[in-house]
């Protein structure tokens, strides 16, 4: 099981949950993802593009590290990993 | 975030569409148009590049084009004067597999021709046309210009890659034309299904000499034309001032007494045939009104002059500038004119730009403004 954490304008399509709990153990942020759409389709098309892309000023942490810094959507995952989705500081 | 303020809309009261870049907001006056009233902001922190109304088939629904960086981009209506807007599960406006782009932002919103009253259009950056022929409820990419050779040589120009003009021909639904930024002017004689650059005539500044008119790749700012006279167009682009008497095949510099023909800006007058409104901005490196001062200049006779229309305008220390989607008419008579700035001013004419009120001093900077009798 992995944990995602979610907040502010997300959890307008969680139901106001902020913590998703995931059954599935995902090998990889991409494969959390497509779990997480499952469980919350609406997250899909606000946090990635129509080609899978993470949006450009969105964040994603896996135990806290940026995947940026890690292998992106491909980073692995293991049980008890907590993913998080943060929207980046930009914008004026 | 602000909770949006209301509007009791009544038959016959004016309603003005105000996309910024932080939220919508929706102006109403009566029929008299003299005062005015404000409710928004809708979406707030969204940039709000293009509205749109549709009265189509006895509806009353608002749309708005609503951009985020964070986010993404999305269509949003409202069929009960902004109380309540739609925000679905999926975005509807999406490049199809087998395509490489992705949508980064929203730029235009059109009703169809009026024998195609479930038909709308959508302009997009990447610069893409999407076209609903179900009243929005879902959108498909035209691929006749997306699949255009000359697609892959567009250039994006300040404010992107953008398809941000669309003119459907209200009496022939197989007439759309389309501005592209920078692409040029393109023009579709079947209905979307085959497109065809339009462009002779018109300067690429940008370009070098030995190249200034090309086949496209120009940088058009926006295109305007009378619905009952559809072989007569007005083109502003970066630097140059246009019209056409044969739907766009070829272009005549009509930059008579302009103090620039460097804008952005440009309508229509839908009462007069020949008549066209534009706001003139100074240079591309300082695109502000020149000598501070704001005016809107009008042509009566197709570009032959243009005068300046300034009573009620600051005329000093005025720098502003109004974007491409910025001024608008009503249906009225005489005409109602109204543009928006993007120090958030919003001006108003209720008689065909002879005299002018202030409308709104301080909102977010304005986009996009419609305006339509309900």
């Amino acid at each position: 099981m992995i944990t995602v954490l979610v907040s502010g304008f997300l959890t307008d399509f969680t139901g106001g949950a902020r913590t998703i709990e995931l059954d599935a153990t995902p090998a990889s942020v991409q494969d959390a993802l497509t779990c997480l759409w499952t469980r919350h389709l609406a997250l899909r098309d606000r946090v990635v593009t129509e080609r899978g892309e993470l949006r450009p000023h969105i964040g994603l942490f896996v135990n806290g590290d940026h995947i940026r810094h890690l292998h992106g959507l491909e980073t692995a995952m293991k049980a008890g990993d907590e993913l998080t989705i943060l929207p980046a500081i930009s914008g004026g | 975030m602000p909770k949006p303020q209301h509007l009791d809309v009544r038959s016959g009261d004016i309603l003005l569409l105000v996309g910024t870049m932080k939220g919508a907001f929706l102006i109403k006056s009566d029929g008299g148009r003299a005062t005015w009233t404000v409710a928004g902001p809708y979406f707030p922190g969204r940039a709000i590049y293009a509205m749109a109304f549709d009265n189509r088939r006895d509806r009353h629904r608002l749309w708005a084009a609503v951009n985020s960086p964070f986010w993404g981009s999305y269509l949003s209506s409202s069929d009960d004067f902004g109380r309540q807007w739609t925000e679905s599960e999926t975005y509807s406006v999406k490049f199809p597999e087998g395509t490489e782009s992705s949508l980064k932002q929203i730029w235009q919103i059109v009703p169809g021709a009026t024998d195609q009253p479930d038909t709308l259009f959508c302009g997009v950056e990447p610069a893409a046309l999407f076209r609903s022929d179900d009243a929005g409820a879902s959108w498909s990419l035209v691929r006749g210009l997306y699949d255009h050779p000359h697609r892959t040589k567009w250039m994006p120009g300040g404010g992107g890659l953008c398809l941000h003009t669309i003119l459907p021909d209200r009496s022939n639904a197989q007439h759309i034309h389309v501005a592209i930024s920078s692409g040029g002017h393109y023009r579709s004689d079947d209905g979307g299904a085959t497109w065809q650059a339009r462009n002779v005539g018109v300067r690429a500044e940008f370009l070098p000499p030995e190249n200034r008119f090309p086949e496209f790749g120009q940088c058009v700012h926006k295109i305007a034309c009378h619905p009952s006279q559809p072989t007569r167009m007005f083109l502003q682009n970066h630097w140059g001032l246009y019209r056409s008497d044969d739907r766009g095949d070829s272009w005549q510099d009509i930059a008579n007494g302009v103090p620039s023909d460097f804008g952005f800006a440009m309508v229509s007058d839908p009462n007069r045939q020949d008549t066209v409104y534009i706001v003139p901005l100074e240079s591309d490196e300082f695109r502000c009104t020149p000598e501070a001062r704001l005016r809107v200049y009008r042509t009566t006779n197709a570009g032959a002059s243009w005068e300046a229309l300034t009573r009620g305008l600051p005329q000093e220390q005025a720098f502003e500038t109004v974007l491409r989607d910025g001024l608008t008419t009503d249906a009225m008579t005489p005409t109602g004119i109204y543009f928006g700035t993007r120090s958030g001013k919003v001006f108003g004419s209720h008689d065909a730009g002879e005299s002018w009120t202030s409308i709104m001093e301080a909102l977010p900077p304005v986009v996009c403004v419609k305006a339509t009798r309900v």
